[in-house]
């Protein structure tokens, strides 16, 4: 079983061996959805974080991790598209890394408080890309319990069910 | 000895107060099934600088009613709050208040 705690300077995380490769690899999926925004030289404006893109994304994942920002006005939206997702797909590849880091700190991972806030972060966004996949409701924990266990969504079920109390526990610790 | 200073509150204006002349523009939280209870609460202190009962009090009018107005101000100041809602996870948009 996992336990978090509140240690001097930070938290503390204990994993077991199969729940750090889990959170690994969520955090590698989460890498590889995100996907590689380098800009290509002479493309200035990518330098400095500003993106042609204003359509918000196909995939329903990305969609709810960059959601529009305006609802009645699809060109301020893909304005604002344009000025903060690349930002953004920045930082929540950043946070995915410093999680995979942390990972290799050993079973018990202690992390000062900017890195414990990142955990939550990038554990939440996990959270995010599941809890779409599973399209889940306020009802899903009815849902779950009902699922056939052949079900393949139930290991999915399970995973999300597991990081939702990490992700509690984590948010008692730092607050 | 010493103790631990009480949090502060930044200072932003009060949402609800009648400041609509300078102050026309709005951050809103919208309800979402994945969230949880108390990292939206953690968020709303975190980000805005609110003390607890406050978050609290906008995280559960988030979950009753489904949404919530967080912050007032100008359009870039709410646009930067959105963008930093997002980064957060959080489902939020910027509107005219109306």
């Amino acid at each position: 079983m996992s336990a978090v705690k509140k240690v001097r300077g930070g938290v503390s995380v204990r994993l077991e061996a199969e729940e750090a490769a889990l959170v690994r690899a969520l955090m590698e999926q989460l890498l590889e959805l995100l996907g590689q925004d380098a800009p290509g030289p002479g493309d200035e404006l990518a330098a400095v974080g500003i993106s042609d893109r204003t359509a918000p994304p196909d995939d329903p994942v990305l969609a709810r991790l960059f959601p529009d920002a305006y609802q009645e006005d699809e060109r301020a939206a893909g304005e604002f598209r344009r000025y903060t997702e690349m930002g953004l797909r920045d930082g929540k590849r950043e946070a995915a890394r410093t999680v995979l880091k942390t990972l290799e700190r050993g079973r018990e991972a202690v992390l000062d408080e900017e890195e414990a806030q990142i955990w939550l972060r990038a554990l939440n966004d996990v959270r995010l890309a599941l809890g779409t996949r599973l399209d889940i409701t306020e009802e899903w924990y009815e849902e779950a319990a009902e699922l056939d266990p052949r079900d393949p969504r139930a290991p999915m079920f399970a995973a999300y069910d597991w990081l939702t109390m990490l992700q509690e526990s984590l948010v008692r610790a730092v607050w | 000895m010493s103790t631990a200073p009480a949090p502060v509150e930044l200072e932003r204006p009060d949402v609800g107060e009648d400041q609509s002349a300078d102050r026309p523009w709005l951050a809103i939280v919208w309800n979402d099934p994945i969230n949880l209870m108390s990292y939206v609460t953690y968020v709303f202190q975190t980000v805005f600088g609110y003390p607890r009962p406050k978050a609290e009090k906008l995280m559960l009018d988030v979950h009753h009613k489904g949404k919530a107005v967080v912050a007032n101000g100008t359009r870039e100041e709410m646009e930067r709050d959105v963008e930093i809602l997002h980064s957060y996870g959080l489902w939020a948009t910027v509107k005219r208040d109306d």
